[in-house]
């Protein structure tokens, strides 16, 4: 009696308790802002007049105004095809690279591999930003050593930061910066593939590729597709590398992807209203794509665990 | 009762009496002491407030240093729509006024300051503050008169004579190209809208118009179009470069010598000496070329007037520090001095400035030609969406300017047009055809 009276109260709210840090933050930092926003796509503001003095502009309802004037605009369309071209560059050449890296790394041949380790992964300790203006002097070829190189023997150097090549110089510096990330997770769950199987596939005559390819990239599949989904994320979020470029470069134009179009109406023509629509647009895009992939991988992806 | 019931009267009356002098707050503070913070990004202003702080123990102004003139107009937009953080007076550039005072950031002082603040600037500098209004939004801080900077021994030893009309500037630079073809006397600039804007009033542009209650715009206007026929010319020739100044390839340009001309403002000094101290002595300052010989006219490229913040509470004592910092001799002389700006009061040009700066220390009458270029400058009105004007010059010149053909800048004189035109309708704005 005493006892049951003593546990059942703590029974029903304990969990709430618990709970209860994760609901308020994720309510005061997520929901709230998000709903904000979601709020704000829905409003404009009205000028009366030459809309100077007080009380010349205010903010009205404006439906889904602001949906259609971004998804109409020929610089978000343009912005978003960009972006899909970058990603379908960048994506697979990342992922490609980080896996061949982990593999090597952990082939039982690799020397030095500490060293290697380190200094694949150490770009991504250097801040988009940062990456971008080094990059950017190493691009511009009044400035660059390789374009200085070049000139002292008499080759050519291009133009990176043409517009032919534009596009290809700042998914370098994303390349560059998300590599060692990638190859690390994928190095770490690497490791943690018993060495039976590589021994008993090596009695059984497999050679280190036959093992790389059919034994451990199976195995990893989850951390393949979780690094995947982090990367289209990314990929859609690109903003920091294109904007610290800009100003090098006359081909970056403001809206080059949809993160700086946001920016730019947000900050530039201080219009908050479609910069909320357009971003609720982004959002919902990127929840579409890394759930959409996810459900068409899931059951590869989360077999193993499902299974038992 | 007892204790409880007399502290409930003490609070009620302490209430009472806060209440009350809150209600009282502006009498009391026209004779109290008062804070007022200032939102700036000219150099050493902290320096120049410390005089006026020595003087009027009464107004205290604190300088809070900001990042530069579009940052710190998004700070204000933000914090005045969020209805607090904004300071008591800021620091605005001319060409923001107008989307400043359309935002309700910036309170009218007409009634707080006395009409003689009004005569000591050039009529045009004036109308950039009251936008041809009975209003006056902030007080004339310096003005950008546009002049042309270029490398005297590269001219010297060419036998090239200082252009005195565009012609004769575009006949100057196929010459200094043709003679090395590393050397360019200028470059095409698709990242500085403010610049191109300055060459466009001084062709006769005025971007836009205010016609009864709607707005008209004219930035594809016959003058324009001069202007960005003739650059759109050089840069197709390949005579000048076509890349955005103020990149560190540009600034290497002007040090290592394939720059030697930069048409610009009268705060060029600084840049040039920031950028090129190695040719420190050889540059001379000299007046704009023109469109037609004989008659004086330059455009204006940059500038800052000091406005009040409609969330002030302290509005006369702000519009009061306002126009001692612009027109008392001994504040623009500070400002000048110490501050490195090019003062906006008449007087202030000439008796402020004296010496030239070290920079120019080979040309003596530097501040003399300035001061002529500055009374020069042609009148333009600037719109309620001037970000968004320049923001579509830079997306469409950056485009022209990488295809290197004239045709195409033009085009982007009409793709600007129309981007200012379709924000200003779809914010709501009357736009006169």
């Amino acid at each position: 009696m005493r006892a049951s009276a003593r546990r059942r109260p703590p029974r029903k709210v304990a969990p709430y308790v618990f709970l209860a840090p994760a609901i308020l933050l994720f309510a005061g930092f997520m929901a709230a802002p998000i709903g904000y926003a979601v709020y704000l796509s829905f409003r404009a503001t009205k000028v009366s007049g030459l809309g100077l003095g007080k009380g010349a502009r205010r903010e009205v309802w404006a439906g889904l105004a602001n949906y259609r004037r971004s998804l109409a605009d020929p610089e978000f369309v343009d912005s978003v095809g960009r972006v899909a071209l970058y990603g379908l560059l960048l994506v697979p050449v990342m992922m490609g690279l980080a896996l061949l890296f982990a593999l090597l790394l952990d082939s039982g041949r690799a020397r030095g591999r500490g060293f290697s380790r380190t200094a694949i992964f150490l770009p991504y300790a250097v801040p988009a930003v940062i990456a971008s203006l080094l990059w950017g002097f190493l691009y511009l070829p009044d400035v660059s050593p390789f374009a200085h190189v070049a000139g002292q023997l008499a080759l050519p150097s291009p133009e990176l930061m043409s517009s032919r090549y534009i596009l290809f110089a700042v998914a370098n510096i994303a390349l560059w910066g998300g590599v060692g990330f990638n190859m690390i997770v994928l190095y770490t769950s690497l490791g943690a593939i018993s060495s039976d199987l590589s021994e008993a596939a090596r009695l059984d005559g497999a050679g280190e590729r036959q093992i790389a390819l059919r034994i451990k990239v199976p195995i990893i599949a989850p951390s393949l597709i979780m690094t995947f989904v982090f990367s289209l994320i990314a990929t859609l979020q690109v903003f920091a590398e294109p904007t610290t470029l800009r100003p090098l470069t006359n081909n970056i134009s403001t809206t080059w992807t949809p993160l700086m179009k946001v920016y730019r109406d947000a900050f530039t023509r201080d219009d908050v209203y479609s910069a909320a629509a357009t971003s609720v647009v982004i959002a919902l895009a990127t929840l579409v794509l890394s759930f959409g992939f996810l459900r068409l991988v899931g059951r590869r992806a989360f077999g193993q665990e499902a299974r038992p | 009762m007892g204790r409880r019931g007399f502290a409930a009267i003490v609070i009620a009356a302490a209430l009472l009496a806060t209440g009350c002098s809150g209600q009282d707050q502006p009498e009391q503070q026209a004779t109290g002491p008062v804070s007022l913070t200032f939102w700036t990004w000219a150099p050493n202003m902290d320096k120049v407030v410390a005089l006026w702080n020595q003087k009027n123990p009464d107004i205290k102004v604190t300088v809070n240093k900001q990042d530069g003139g579009d940052p710190a107009v998004t700070k204000l937009l933000t914090a005045t729509k969020a209805g607090s953080g904004a300071p008591d007076v800021m620091q605005a550039e001319y060409q923001k006024i107008p989307t400043l005072v359309a935002a309700e950031a910036l309170a009218d002082i007409s009634k707080d300051l006395d009409p003689a603040v009004a005569k000591a600037f050039p009529e045009a500098v004036w109308g950039g503050v009251t936008l041809g209004s009975d209003a006056v939004y902030a007080v004339p801080q310096d003005t950008g008169p546009m002049v042309f900077y270029y490398r005297e021994d590269v001219f010297k030893r060419l036998g090239l004579q200082v252009p005195k009309t565009w012609a004769e500037y575009a006949e100057a630079a196929r010459k200094i190209h043709q003679a090395d073809p590393k050397q360019y006397l200028g470059t095409f600039s698709a990242a500085d809208a403010g610049w191109f804007a300055g060459l466009a009033q001084q062709a006769g542009a005025s971007w836009w118009g205010v016609d009864g209650q709607s707005w008209s715009v004219a930035i594809d206007s016959e003058a324009t179009r001069k202007v960005a026929d003739f650059w759109g010319g050089l840069v197709e020739e390949g005579v000048i470069g076509n890349k955005p100044m103020y990149t560190p390839a540009w600034n290497a340009g002007l040090n290592n010598g394939t720059q030697v001309g930069w048409v610009s403002a009268v705060w060029g000094p600084g840049v040039l000496e920031g950028n090129a101290a190695k040719t420190a002595g050889k540059w001379k300052l000299a007046a704009m070329p023109q469109w037609d010989a004989g008659k004086e006219a330059t455009g204006a490229w940059g500038g800052s007037a000091t406005g009040v913040t409609s969330q002030s509470k302290h509005a006369v004592q702000a519009a009061k520090f306002a126009a001692w910092l612009n027109t008392d001799p001994e504040a623009v002389r500070a400002l000048a001095q110490i501050s490195g700006v090019y003062p906006a009061a008449t007087a202030g040009q000439t008796d402020a400035l004296t010496t030239p700066p070290k920079f120019f220390a080979n040309q003596p009458d530097f501040y003399q030609t300035a001061a002529k270029a500055a009374g020069t400058v042609a009148p333009f009105t600037y719109g309620p969406n001037v970000n968004v004007a320049y923001n579509a010059y830079n997306d469409a010149f950056g485009k022209a300017a990488d295809t290197k053909k004239k045709s195409a800048f033009l085009t982007a004189l009409t793709s600007m047009q129309a981007t200012t035109i379709k924000d200003l309708t779809d914010g709501g704005f009357t736009v006169a055809k």
